[in-house]
């Protein structure tokens, strides 16, 4: 094994980069980045058990391989930078590999549905979108038990790639996802976390770039109900000039119990002049009882930036919202509806696909036993 | 023919130290065809009354009734007050995110008539209404009331109301914020909306201003949570030559 690469201490960017598990210490809970955790039901992910790996479920096309882990295309730069992506990385036998051809446009969405056979496993998938490629990958992760691992998109240059990793579990699941993204020269990458129900879910998103001009939009949406625990831990590196990045997380909660947690680090690199970075998570409370933890933090190591803001709230369903549209004739059920999808509009908006939209909004409303009136 | 008969209603407003009796005995009737002006001072509860002709969850009815046409109000949820004819134009407008101004009416129109408008007469009959009340097409794909200003808002209430087309309606405080030119156009949809639907209003106002151009049939002098004298519309001149100093002494007293 190599020597794990040490980087230069920032607050916010990971310290150890490496495929070694022995380089990462096991979690016990006040760390910073374990703080919010609840780290006794995420000790399977702390011991390099033998799991089997996700794959893909039913037939797909050519673009969409479930390949050894030894598979010489897979990234050979990316590193774990934690214990539990470390553990996977070393331990999972297969992976999903998702190839858009160089210049390739597909104007309907790439739909892979991953899934696990035991109850633990191992993931590992990647989307390699070429360059000035345009297409939307969708993993559905209908994947049962603990799942650890990390997806990674590499985005070429000039590539567009829109990627929606969907987590819709009715069992209480427990899951460790990293989701690295590296944009490559003025290519445009739109990410979209959904993350409906589930039981510990703790996603960790990296967004870094390769060259100038790029930009990338990181959005979530999340739910959670009764004893549910989320976290979102979203680090944007900016280390490359003249890039954007753009950070939305909206989460609605209820039931007593559910507790999310979003960490939204923004660090801007001493080179990384004339960027524009925006974060922002809002969090809407359904009920009394749940607790949403929001923390935006922003580092920056050079001046020279066009704008960097970021923006974090948490509030109770509107009562005086629900007044208002019913006393313009809507029954309550369907003023909750309204007001919830508005919520959530300006995350979902992004998604070009409207049957895609309208899916995922669905499946919002569903999860919330709202009735659907049309 | 409507009418909407309030009887010595008593409330008060839910806060977390407990209840304060607000409305003490307000005994009102409004008519189809009828407007009925409420003026008084700021505090008095004239809000409180709309609020709880609406059903407010924030305002709990303790003694008195509201029936319309012979249909106990009080025991309608708000949506079904709605449904039953009444609007109220609110003094602050409340914001949707995420929700566009012509969603927000056709859903609402839908809800009322128990069917949703016909497309092509639907996008023409509300623009037909916008215009009459000078508001920029654009705003049907605006957030409800999201980033309007006081008038613009003011001017949405007014446009529900028309594409409403309640029985009774009541307009809280739909002047104030409004400029001369806007106050004008406001007021000429109020008329518009009544004569067209024969319909009852009343009118919450601190000002004579707005009674100029919507005039009222009956005057009333709102103090201390109820009705503390009635007149006709030279009650409002009086009003605002001498102030409401002589009724607040006299319901302290
Ligand atoms: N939601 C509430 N919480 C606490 N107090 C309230 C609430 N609503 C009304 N009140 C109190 O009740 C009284 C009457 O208020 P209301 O808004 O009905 O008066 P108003 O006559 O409409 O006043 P204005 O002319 O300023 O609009 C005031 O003392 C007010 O502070
Ligand atoms: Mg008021």
């Amino acid at each position: 094994m190599t020597a794990p690469t040490v980087a230069p201490a920032t607050d916010l960017a990971p310290r150890i980069f490496s495929r070694n598990i022995d380089d990462f210490d096991v979690p016990h809970g006040r760390e910073e980045e374990w703080r919010f955790a609840p780290i006794k039901q995420l000790a399977q992910f702390f011991e390099p058990a033998t799991w089997g790996s996700v794959g893909v479920a039913g037939g797909h096309g050519a673009l969409v391989e479930h390949v050894d882990i030894n598979d010489s295309r897979l990234s050979q730069n990316w590193m774990p930078t934690d214990r539990p992506s470390a553990i996977a990385r070393a331990k999972a036998t297969h992976a999903v590999l998702i190839t858009i051809a160089k210049e390739s446009i597909h104007s309907s969405p790439i739909v892979v549905n991953l899934e696990n056979s035991g109850k633990n496993s191992y993931l590992h998938v990647e989307v390699h979108a070429g360059a000035f490629s345009k297409s939307q990958v969708v993993l559905m992760h209908d994947t049962t038990g603990n799942v650890n691992g990390s997806m990674l998109s590499i985005v070429g240059d000039q590539a567009d790639l829109t990627m929606l990793s969907v987590i819709d579990a009715d069992l209480p699941v427990t899951q460790h996802l990293h989701w690295f993204t590296e944009v490559g020269r003025d290519a445009n990458f739109l990410g979209l976390s959904i993350t409906l129900g589930g039981g510990v879910i703790r996603t960790v998103p990296m967004v870094t770039y390769r060259a100038p001009g790029g930009k990338a939009q990181m959005l979530g949406a999340f739910l959670l109900t009764g004893h549910q625990f989320q976290e979102h831990r979203i680090l944007v590196d900016h280390t490359e000039p003249h890039c954007t990045s753009n950070v939305i997380y909206k989460g609605a909660l209820s039931g007593e119990g559910a507790h999310s947690v979003w960490i939204g680090d923004v660090l801007v690199r001493r080179e990384a002049t004339g960027i524009e970075t925006y974060e922002l998570n809002r969090n809407l409370l359904l009920t009394d009882g749940p607790r949403a933890d929001s923390v935006p933090n922003l580092e920056l190591e050079t001046g020279d930036v066009i704008s960097a803001g970021h923006a974090s709230a948490t509030g109770r369903f509107d009562d005086e919202q629900l007044f208002y549209l019913q006393s313009r004739g809507i029954p309550e059920a369907l003023a909750r509806q309204l007001v919830v999808r508005g919520f959530f509009v300006e995350v979902l908006n992004k998604i070009d696909d409207p049957d895609l939209r309208d899916s995922l909004m669905h499946r919002i409303e569903s999860k919330l036993g709202i009735v659907d009136h049309e | 023919m409507s009418k909407l008969t309030i009887t010595d209603l008593h409330a008060c407003v839910i806060t977390d130290e407990g209840e304060t009796p607000i409305l003490r005995g307000v005994t009102l009737v409004v008519e189809s065809g009828k407007t009925n002006a409420i003026m008084g001072p700021n505090g008095s509860g004239k809000s409180t009354l709309a609020y709880v002709i609406a059903g407010h969850p924030k305002y709990t009815v303790t003694s008195g009734s509201i029936d319309l046409d012979g249909e106990d109000v009080l025991a309608m949820s708000v949506d079904e007050r709605a449904r039953a004819g009444l609007f109220l134009a609110m003094q602050y407008p409340v914001e949707i995110p995420g929700v566009s101004v012509s969603n927000f009416l056709r859903t609402s129109i839908t809800a009322l008539r128990g069917e949703a408008p016909k497309l092509r007469t639907w996008t023409k009959d509300m623009k037909a209404a916008m215009s009459e009340l000078q508001m920029d097409p654009a705003f049907s794909s605006r957030n409800v009331n999201e980033g309007f200003s006081g008038g613009e808002k003011k001017r949405h209430e007014i446009l529900q109301m028309g594409l409403m087309q309640p029985k009774i309606a009541v307009l809280d405080e739909t002047d104030s914020g409004l400029d001369v030119d806007a106050l004008k156009v406001v007021s000429e949809g109020v008329n518009r909306f009544k004569d067209q639907n024969d319909a009852g209003v009343l009118l919450i106002t601190h000002y004579t201003r707005i009674l100029r151009y919507i005039k009222p049939d009956v005057v009333h002098v709102f103090v201390d949570g109820k009705i503390v004298a009635t007149g006709g519309p030279e009650l409002a001149e009086v009003l605002e030559a001498d102030g409401y100093e002589s009724y607040t002494t006299a319901a302290r007293a």
